[in-house]
């Protein structure tokens, strides 16, 4: 390892955080205002117990909300206990963790525009289709 | 990307501004949430820094497209998957270091089923098993990996034309 290589790979791994340090802290801002203005008994009445449009309305949810997976299992546990469909449940935890509505601004600004909403996009479609495809295949088992 | 990060801050701060003129209960709570998550990813933050280190220290832009880049074949996405499960933090942690993959040519289907896999959390498993039993997440797990490839190509398909 040389000297100078080392100081060309920190400055290197140190500019696109400076740069990205106001978009990292702005999301958390974003994320933290909307899990304190959410009440978690708001997401229930949103359900129909329609087989279809439950898995789409709970990908929907997953989409918007963010944060740490776990919020999502102990969300879709409290979902199931209270009647909303295992394939609804499963394209909620999928969503929330494939798909971000509060980070597409900083995904676009990262990654491109065309990229972070082709992303998002297949990733709603497909948290739909897992979900469907899980819950054939462990009823099949 | 010049001032739009602190733009996009700015009209953040706004929205807290707005929240503490209407709902002002709510502020206090949000900024405690804001503070308890920022605890939590401070440790990612130098993990991600000292992969980015080792990233530009070792490999070489050169190195990355032989190896990730068009002609990477199905390593390209067996390291997706498995540098996808691997990694920790929120997904915005990692834009800075896939920017820069995608600037040295990465291929974008690549940084797309990392993204996918990041889903799949090896430290949750107890948890989702705990909540949804063992055979839902070994399916989902399997299900999910198959289709973080398919994504990947689906989005090189639809991105590059």
């Amino acid at each position: 390892m040389n000297e100078k290589s080392i100081k060309k790979a920190l400055i290197s791994a140190a500019k696109p955080f400076y740069r990205t340090l106001p978009i990292i802290v702005g999301v958390v801002l974003l994320v933290s205002l909307a899990n304190t203005l959410i009440p978690k008994e708001a997401f229930v009445t949103l359900f129909s117990r329609n087989i279809i449009v439950d898995p789409i309305v709970a990908a929907a949810l997953g989409s918007i909300l963010a944060g740490n997976p776990i919020t999502s299992y102990i969300l879709g546990g409290e979902f199931l206990g209270l009647g909303i469909s295992l394939v609804a449940v499963t394209a909620f935890l999928v969503a929330w963790v494939t798909v971000g509505i509060v980070q597409l601004p900083a995904e676009i600004m990262m990654l491109g525009k065309k990229f972070a909403i082709t992303r998002n996009v297949l990733s709603f479609v497909f948290s739909i289709i897992v979900a469907i495809i899980t819950v054939l295949i462990l009823g099949v088992v | 990307m010049g001032k739009t990060g602190w733009y996009f801050l700015g009209i953040v701060v706004l929205g807290y501004i707005a929240t503490s003129l209407f709902k002002s209960d709510a502020l206090m709570p949000a900024l405690q949430f804001f503070w308890k998550v920022i605890l939590k990813i401070l440790p990612i933050f130098v993990l991600v820094f000292a992969i980015m280190f080792v990233i530009n220290y070792f490999v070489t832009p050169k190195w990355l497209v032989r190896h990730l880049g068009k002609d990477g074949g199905i390593k390209t996405w067996l390291i997706a998957v498995i540098t996808g499960i691997i990694s920790t933090g929120p997904i915005y942690m990692w834009y800075p270091m896939l920017a820069e993959l995608k600037e040295k040519g990465v291929r974008q289907g690549f940084i797309a089923t990392f993204l996918y896999n990041r889903a799949v959390k090896p430290a949750l498993i107890p948890l989702m098993i705990f909540y949804f039993g063992l055979m839902f997440m070994i399916v989902l797990t399997i299900v999910m990996v198959v289709f973080s490839i398919i994504q990947g190509k689906v989005l090189e398909k639809i991105v590059e034309v």
